[in-house]
């Protein structure tokens, strides 16, 4: 026998200007089966709740309505109150007589028969509810990072401080990422490696942390605290065991000539190589494709090419049969931490985006990009730190600084703003000037974009200590003119065209999240942006996470964002990850779904449908162990309660809790059938 | 495919040996097309700026005449009725409006969509033929090692949406045009840099300036000649070129594309209307002629030595 | 449409398509006739969002555009600064405006007599109207045996048969050459340069 108790709240004025509480509650007094009635100014407040409890006890209710506001605001306020009156929680629900009634309505009239009408709604559904109780399940206390720069790195350290165990995974074969290429870095101008290399190491040391370099995920299975991960250990061709970083092996390779991607191109490497000297792993790696032995094999030669390498170390460390082996480890959370690639303005784009052919498609000398800049004033890249041109090597006079190439740029495919160029075109500007005391900056700009604490500081330094020179105005053309660069730009400020022969070109192009992000994406069921960027779950109050439960995000892959807002996140994302780990299980809502065996046939529609992949193939067997038929089966830990399976099921075998088909139908038949 | 040929007002005039070079070369390269009847200006560079709808009503007319004869291919070798064709096809299937109004304008339903040809595309598609009558000559290639610069001007490569031709910075279709044809095309700067167009005889100077810096910069990079494709680019560069440059550099002969194409493949200079240029292109035409000779005469000479032998 | 509601459309679609400029100057920069313009293109972007019409309207500027579109191929909003520009000169145009150096409406103007009256463009009509209007009869004159000798100017006019077909267009587009009359201050073309 049913006995609901229905409490109207009228929410201060929002719900109480417009719909008539008292009647409301009123007219659900008559209703069959509810056993008390009543409204009240602020239901979720102490007393409102006090009501409720008091009445769960005193008129022995089955079942509780709380007509107020969405249940996205205060369903858990009053499942808990329910709770300690010592009623299970999911025998309580909300009707919605705000967002669905008094917030969009005006005649008072017709919005209170409307709030009579879906608070009884309710309450019929209420007498199907029946008590849930939350599922739990386990967590396995490790966790993965995706990506070893600053983002992975600090992620990583925070969650390993934290007690459990980290596994970080980089594609390259050194940590470090993008902030080991930098030279300085804004505001502070701090040596990038100073400041990171200790974090590398800290990473490398740390007994919770295991580093797996020059390898990259493969593919990802299960859920929330229970992820199969299977990572791809590419074959360095050296045994990391053995080897104790010499650099012998690097000394003898013959083929110095391969252009370093450390150095974006402006210097060399060998083919069996770490990408810099303060690599971490210290290990080397064979890059196959340019080495002299592989390119033999593949060739189909039988002799046995070069090996120089192997010769030379004395542990015996290289290994030219290694394969790439397949691991899989077992996390109960992962962190995307995968950063950024720069736009390259070539004729050759990726679907969407477009090159700078204005600018010369990336084919004129002396036309290079951030990074590669980053590379000359670096006191360990190609020329130790002193400003010259790729093309002849000379110190140059002019260079010529261009903000926005490709960024804030919709017809190139890129309508947003890469936020860290107005920053580093200053400090660009600086380190030149610093080294070249004659030398002459100039920056064409559209904004100044320094946000950041000490930033605005920062830009005016380079104007007013340093002499930068900035003209506001985009550059229309760049071009290859005997002996300089020509620079065709516009002062708007100062209402005229200006022309400028310029030694070098450095141009600010824009931050695009890494190749291969969308296929990573895709492999951990998360979803991204038409630019590749990973989305957040919610843009102002969940930033680290994704849609995915369990699968966190931090750094340039989510958004262009600079180091201290990295690293900022990445620490968010620890907490996250460690809050997931603090408990011995994990909680999750009942209101998934559920296989009817018995009625099932087995088609597997719900399986195709379902966008969380909780829906598996099951084998009845008989009691010999035959398999007898397959069924359909729910994972309650991955299941989000979308209902599509519901939805499909053609032999109706599929029931969601707290929307059941029985449930669902009698909300139906008391809309159709109450007056 | 059925070509509509539409010459354009400049070609029956002041550009007349653009005309005669490109009826000329079509022969040579037995390329079939029949001239619209009764075609009307496209309006050019007076139109658009007055009456949008004038615009494009006086070159869909001839659009229109073109579907009616049957045609589904359209070539114009000026740049400017090039654009103001393609520019009146493109409006008309974008602008939903302007395609209902255009019927009542025009006293004839809407041209059905047709493949707008230019002169350099045209070419292009024709390079496997033009290739073939240069190596079939007797005579040595005329052009061998003449370095030309590939001069577009605006109008055939922007709006690059309207248009759809090649590349709007960098394109290279007339440089393949050039080397099919023997020459050799030269990397330059100016080559879609404008030359001033319709302000020829109403703002001189204009072009006189805008002018000066290609034809330097043509000449900066080693060409001996510019090659064009626009009545206008070449009246701005050739009429107009004794105004650009200073005393005693020697003027750069300006040759329309089918000029070019028209000697490498054996037409005579007096065929093409060379001499109708401002700039004279007979001395460039007589060291390219004492050139192949020469070759030739070297190329004999071990040859008929052989025989004696 | 009246005169002045046709204007009024024009100016409202000129000024909704220029609010997309974020006035970052490319146009500009690239433009081939910016030295000479007092209102470069995206000077003229920029009054045209804000909707100061008067001073747009009677820039001479807004003539000096070749239509080059250079402007609209590199801006990096898809503002189209070449095609608002056209739709100014319409407006202008239709408002009898007098503000176009004078040898340029002069061109447009005879040019346009000479395809209404013929369906092409006679050159050797054009040249003399073109010469009267703008009042630089010895501008070029040097050139004139030059390009009879060449063959380059053709004696007579060719009339089309269907002429009529494009007087009705002229007439349905509402155009009349006389609005571009007496337009004019502006330098004198430079002649032989």
């Amino acid at each position: 026998m049913a006995r609901v108790g229905v409490f109207v709240c009228h929410c201060g004025e929002n719900i109480a200007r417009t719909v008539d509480c008292a009647a409301v509650a009123e007219a659900l007094a008559d209703h069959p089966g509810v056993a008390h009635a009543e409204d009240y100014k602020y239901m979720c407040s102490d007393p409102g709740q006090a009501l409720i409890k008091r009445a769960i006890i005193d008129k022995r209710l089955t079942g509780v309505v709380v007509a107020a506001c969405s249940p996205h605001m205060h369903e858990k306020t009053f499942r808990r109150a329910a709770s300690q009156a010592g009623l299970n929680p999911f025998l309580c629900e909300m009707a919605n007589i705000r967002e669905h009634c008094s917030w969009i309505h005006e005649d008072r009239e017709a919005a209170t028969a409307k709030a009579t009408d879906i608070a009884r709604t309710i309450a019929e559904k209420v007498k199907h509810n029946v008590p849930l109780e939350t599922i739990h399940i386990p967590v396995t206390k490790r966790a993965m990072v995706i990506g070893g720069g600053i983002a992975g790195i600090q992620a990583a350290l925070d969650i390993a401080d934290g007690g459990h165990e980290v596994v970080l995974v980089e594609k390259d074969a050194s940590i470090g990422g993008h902030m080991a290429q930098l030279s300085e870095t804004f505001p502070t101008l701090d040596c990038s490696q100073c400041i990171l290399t200790p974090r590398m190491v800290e990473a490398y040391q740390h007994p919770n942390i295991k580093l797996m370099t020059w390898s990259e995920v493969d593919s990802v299975d299960g859920y929330i605290g229970n992820f199969k991960v299977t990572v791809r250990k590419k074959a360095r061709s050296v045994d990391a065991d053995v080897c104790n970083g010499c650099g012998d092996c690097m000394a003898a390779c013959p083929n110095r000539r391969t252009p370093s991607e450390f150095d974006a191109g402006l210097g060399t490497r060998s083919a069996i190589y770490v990408p810099f000297p303060q690599a971490v792993p210290n290990t080397p790696v064979i890059d196959r494709a340019n080495c002299g032995r592989f390119k033999a094999i593949a060739k189909g030669i039988k002799k046995e090419v070069c090996g120089k390498c192997a010769t030379a170390c004395l542990k015996g460390a290289i290994d030219f049969t290694q394969q790439d082996e397949l691991v899989t480890e077992e996390v109960g959370a992962i962190v995307v931490a995968t950063g950024y690639q720069l736009y390259s303005i070539g004729r050759e784009q990726p679907e969407g985006l477009k090159g700078y052919g204005e600018y010369g498609y990336g084919e004129v000398p002396d036309v290079i990009d951030g990074l590669q800049f980053e590379r000359l004033a670096s006191a360990s890249g190609p020329t130790a730190g002193e400003i010259r041109r790729p093309s002849d090597g000379k110190a140059p006079q002019t260079i010529v600084f261009v903000h926005c190439v490709g960024s804030r740029d919709p017809e190139k495919g890129m309508s947003y703003c890469s936020k860290i160029c107005c920053m580093y075109n200053a400090k660009h500007a600086m380190l030149y000037r610093h080294k070249v005391h004659d030398g002459r900056a100039v920056l064409f700009y559209m904004d100044v974009r320094a946000a950041g604490k000490g930033y605005d500081e920062f830009t005016r330094r380079a104007v007013e200590q340093d002499g930068a020179e900035y003209l506001r105005g985009r550059v229309s053309r760049i071009y290859r003119d005997g002996d300089v660069v020509k620079v065709v730009g516009y002062d708007t400020l100062g209402h005229e065209p200006v022309e400028i022969d310029a030694d070098m070109v450095v141009l600010a192009t824009a931050m695009r999240p890494q190749p291969g992000i969308k296929e990573l994406a895709q492999t951990l069921s998360v979803s991204y942006d038409e630019h590749g960027f990973i989305n957040e779950a919610h843009p102002k109050l969940r930033p680290v996470e994704t849609n995915t439960a369990g699968v966190f995000v931090a750094g340039a892959c989510q958004a262009p964002r600079d180091i201290p807002d990295s690293v900022a996140m990445a620490s968010a994302t620890a907490a996250k990850v460690l809050a997931l780990f603090s408990n011995a299980e994990l909680e999750r809502e009942p209101a998934v779904a559920a296989v009817n065996e018995a009625t099932c046939i087995g088609c597997l529609t719900c399986e195709r449908v379902c966008p969380y992949g909780a829906v598996e193939a099951k084998e009845i067997r008989d009691r010999a162990g035959n398999v007898v038929r397959m069924v359909a089966s729910i994972n309650p830990g991955v299941c989000q309660g979308c209902g599509t399976c519901q939805a499909v099921c053609l032999s109706k075998s599929i029931e969601l809790a707290t929307f059941t088909d029985e449930q669902i139908h009698s909300e139906i038949e008391a809309l159709a059938f109450w007056p | 495919m059925t070509l509509a040929y539409y010459p354009g007002c400049s070609l029956q005039g002041t550009s007349r040996e653009f005309g005669e070079s490109f009826l000329a070369v079509v022969e040579a390269l037995h390329i079939e097309m029949t001239e619209i009847d009764d075609w009307n200006c496209c309006g050019a560079s007076s139109a658009h700026p007055v009456s949008r709808d004038l615009g494009v009503a006086l070159p869909a007319r001839n659009l229109a005449l073109a579907a009616e004869m049957g045609a589904d291919e359209l070539v114009a070798p000026c740049a400017a009725c090039y654009s103001r064709l393609a520019a009146a096809q493109y409006h008309l299937a974008a602008d939903t409006d302007l395609a209902a109004r255009m019927p009542g304008i025009l006293g004839r339903p809407l041209p059905p969509a047709l493949r707008i040809h230019n002169v350099v595309d045209l070419l292009a598609l024709h390079a496997p033929r033009i290739e073939e009558l240069v190596a079939a000559r007797v005579d040595p290639p005329l052009l061998k090692d003449l370095r030309v610069a590939a001069y577009y001007g605006c109008l055939l490569v922007r709006p690059n949406e309207v248009t759809g031709f090649d590349d709007a910075e960098q394109p290279t279709t007339m440089e393949a045009v050039i080397g099919a044809a023997g020459a050799s095309p030269v990397a330059w700067n100016m080559a879609v840099e404008c030359c001033g167009g319709a302000f020829s005889i109403s703002r001189t100077q204009s072009v006189v300036r805008l002018g000066r810096r290609i034809v330097a910069d043509a000449r900066a990079h080693g060409a001996q000649a510019i090659a064009v494709a626009c009545p206008l680019c070449h009246t701005n560069l050739d009429l107009r070129q004794a105004a650009m440059t200073g005393r005693g550099k020697e003027p750069l002969p300006v040759l329309y594309i089918t000029e070019l194409v028209g000697l490498a493949v054996g037409l005579s200079p007096a065929e093409l209307g060379i001499k109708r240029h401002f700039v004279d292109a007979a001395p460039l035409l007589a060291e390219l002629a004492g050139k192949a000779e020469a070759t030739a005469a070297s190329a004999a000479a071990p040859a008929a030595a052989k025989e004696r032998a | 449409m009246s005169r002045s509601d046709a204007v009024a459309r024009l100016l409202a679609e000129t000024r909704s398509a220029a609010a997309r400029c974020y006035q970052c100057g490319k146009c500009s920069a690239g433009c081939p006739m910016a030295t000479e313009m007092t209102l470069p293109p995206h000077d003229l972007m920029r009054l045209t969002a804000r909707g100061r019409f008067r001073e747009v309207l009677s820039a001479d500027s807004l003539w000096l555009c070749l239509t080059c579109e250079t402007c609209s191929e590199r801006c990096p909003t898809g503002t189209d600064p070449a095609a608002i520009i056209d739709g100014l000169r319409e407006a202008a145009v239709l408002e009898g405006s007098r503000d176009a150096p004078r040898a340029i409406a002069a061109f447009h103007r005879s040019f346009l007599d000479q395809v209404r009256l013929t369906g092409r463009l006679y050159e050797a009509g054009f040249f003399v109207q073109y010469k009267l209007r703008s009042r630089a009869l010895l501008a070029d004159i040097g050139n004139a045996p030059g390009l009879v000798l060449r063959g380059k100017l053709h004696p007579l006019p060719h009339r089309l048969h269907a002429v009529g077909e494009v007087r009705a267009i002229f007439e349905r587009c509402g155009v009349s050459t006389a609005d571009l009359a007496g337009a004019g201050r502006g330098p004198e073309p430079g002649g032989d340069g």
